[in-house]
């Protein structure tokens, strides 16, 4: 596939301090590319490098194979992005910020496309209103309704969800993933909140205290093996020295009293759970974790991270 | 380029604060025109009483052209404070929002933005001087009516015959025009450093009160440096009031103004192309 945007060796520090540490990756043209890393990880950094706000110290961008620096304005016309916060003229209606932001563009962007991006975000009907009055969720929309506007191939989308409620969060889900499916866009989408990343990313980046950590397909890093599944049963000593002495104890993890935690492929979960009610346990949940947050963790956790930095 | 002065003149005048500075100069006219029309009389008066021992004064003294010439003398000292308003805020107010990010991440040049945000605080000063000119001058006109125009300075007594006077006030708005983008680029300057409008704002205001201190402070310590200083020449307005008109030390003022101008200009545009925006 295409490789529609490559940063290579990106390196930035503020004073001492290395925000970005040599830095690489790609994104292939289709994919939403998840962007992890802790608060202070260096994703917003990155990103500012990725559209020129920020200046490398180190490294290079290409946009469509042209490296960023040679062709900035001509390569814009061709990103959309929100850094940061979907900050806006508040002053301004909606569709005020939207025509400006149109016209910037340098494309000849007729009111029927702005008309259609509002229908898309959702906010049809409420672009006269000055944004100074839309709610968080509302200025994310427009956020992206601004990204999207000169329609660009590849969407930036620093932190899309930060401030949304759980029926913004969701609302904002579902639009990245119409908008990849739907409209073909290449979205790369940094968070700190895994869950999010796991639910719309095809492939993804992980960073920690600006560097590398790990990249590529969410399907080929998160093993199906590594999902931590936890039982709590009624307190019963029997019990768990009958699993310590059972086949099930290879899968056994350090778990609080009450629960037993289990590294395993989930669909193993039907056979412990009856072998666990054949032993006698009073079962009262079973609740399989994310693999992804638990592959983030390892991987982030400072002792892994001094041997598996790439 | 075009567009992107359109939409900068969009923002200036759909923002409530840019006609902050139009009520304050309406404000200061109308109270010295007030205070004109009900003690202008005993004012001038005063004003007159060395000389009128020595010459024989008739006519409509207190006219339009006297009133608009106190009117300027009062304001142009507050005027550049009210540009530092826009154009403090041209950079810093968007950095503050989080717009210039919004707008670094379009297809638009930093040179080109700052380029922009220059001919915007230019048009947002220009049409504030046309405004100080048609409350102070033609309202007063209005208001006082014609006459010859006496000019009192410390040494010397002027009088302008009043078909001499109109094309003195067009330069003389011409040259605080010069005066004021000169602050309007400082201001600008200011705000490519900051990442909130209230730091350069303040900082604009704190270098032309300490610098005007400087420039009319009659001590030998500071004649050195005073040339030098823009504002000892953003006065050069009051020299198209004398008679006869100093062109050479005006032209000199103004010279002074436009290479300031440019090199606040060029400065900007060297610390904006490089610097990191993080806000």
């Amino acid at each position: 596939m295409e490789i529609i945007l490559e940063a290579v060796g990106l390196t930035k520090s503020f004073k001492k301090h290395k925000a970005v540490d040599d830095l690489s990756f790609a994104i292939k043209r289709g994919e939403v590319y998840g962007f992890l890393g802790q608060n202070g990880a260096g994703k917003s950094t990155t990103i500012r490098m990725l559209v020129g706000l920020i200046i490398p110290d180190k490294g290079k961008v290409f946009i469509n194979g042209t490296e960023f620096i040679n062709g900035r304005r001509h390569l814009l016309k061709n990103i959309g992005a929100i850094i940061e916060r979907p900050d806006m003229y508040g002053y301004l209606s909606g569709w005020d910020n939207l025509k400006m932001m149109a016209a910037l563009s340098n494309k000849n962007i007729k009111q029927q496309r702005i008309h259609e991006v509002l229908e898309i975000v959702g906010l049809k009907g409420r672009e006269k209103d000055r944004v100074s009055a839309y709610s968080q969720g509302m200025k994310q929309r427009m956020g992206i309704a601004i990204a999207m506007i000169h329609n660009p191939d590849l969407l930036i989308l620093d932190e899309p969800t930060n401030g949304l409620d759980p029926q913004g969060i969701s609302d904002m889900r579902a639009l990245i993933l119409s908008l990849s499916r739907d409209h073909g866009k290449t979205i790369l989408i940094s968070s700190h909140l895994l869950y999010e990343i796991e639910q719309v990313a095809t492939s993804m980046l992980i960073i920690h205290k600006g560097k590398k950590l790990s990249d590529g397909r969410v399907s080929d890093l998160l093993h199906p093996d590594d999902t931590l599944t936890e039982v709590a049963i009624a307190p019963n000593e029997a019990i768990k020295a009958s699993l310590a002495a059972s086949a099930w104890s290879a899968y056994l993890q350090p778990a609080n009293d009450n629960a037993l935690l289990f590294k395993m492929n989930p669909s193993l979960i039907p056979s412990l759970n009856k072998w666990l009610v054949a032993q006698g346990a009073e079962v009262r949940s079973i609740a399989s974790k994310h693999s992804f947050e638990s592959y983030f963790l390892n991987i982030t956790n400072d002792t892994a991270v001094k041997n598996r930095t790439l | 380029m075009i567009q992107l002065l359109r939409i900068e003149l969009y923002k200036i005048f759909k923002r409530p604060r840019t006609y902050i500075s139009f009520a304050i100069v309406t404000a200061i006219s109308f109270i010295i025109q007030l205070a004109m029309i009900s003690d202008g009389k005993s004012f001038i008066a005063f004003a007159l009483q060395g000389v009128s021992e020595q010459f024989d004064i008739h006519g409509n003294v207190l006219n339009g052209y006297l009133i608009a010439y106190i009117i300027l003398q009062s304001l142009l000292m507050q005027i550049p404070l009210l540009v530092a308003l826009v154009a403090g805020d041209s950079l810093a107010g968007e950095a503050g929002m989080g717009t210039l990010r919004l707008l670094l991440s379009k297809p638009v040049s930093r040179m080109q933005l700052v380029l922009v945000k220059f001919m915007g605080s230019f048009i947002y000063t220009l049409l504030l001087i046309i405004w100080l000119a048609i409350i102070a001058l033609f309202l007063s006109l209005l208001l006082f009516g014609q006459g010859d125009m006496i000019n009192l300075k410390s040494d010397a007594f002027i009088l302008l015959l009043k078909d001499d006077i109109m094309w003195r006030y067009a330069a003389a708005f011409a040259f605080a025009m010069l005066a004021m983008t000169t602050i309007a680029s400082m201001s600008i300057l200011l705000s490519a450093f900051a990442d909130n409008s209230i730091g350069p704002i303040m900082t604009t205001m704190g270098i032309v009160v300490v610098l005007t201190i400087l420039s009319n402070l009659e001590l030998p310590l500071f004649s050195l440096v005073k040339p030098y200083l823009f504002t000892t020449h953003m006065i050069g307005w009051k020299g198209f009031f004398d008679d006869p008109v100093p062109y050479a030390a005006i032209g000199k003022s103004a010279f002074v103004l436009v290479a300031y101008t440019l090199i606040f200009l060029t400065a900007t545009i060297l610390y904006f192309n490089r610097k990191d925006i993080k806000s």
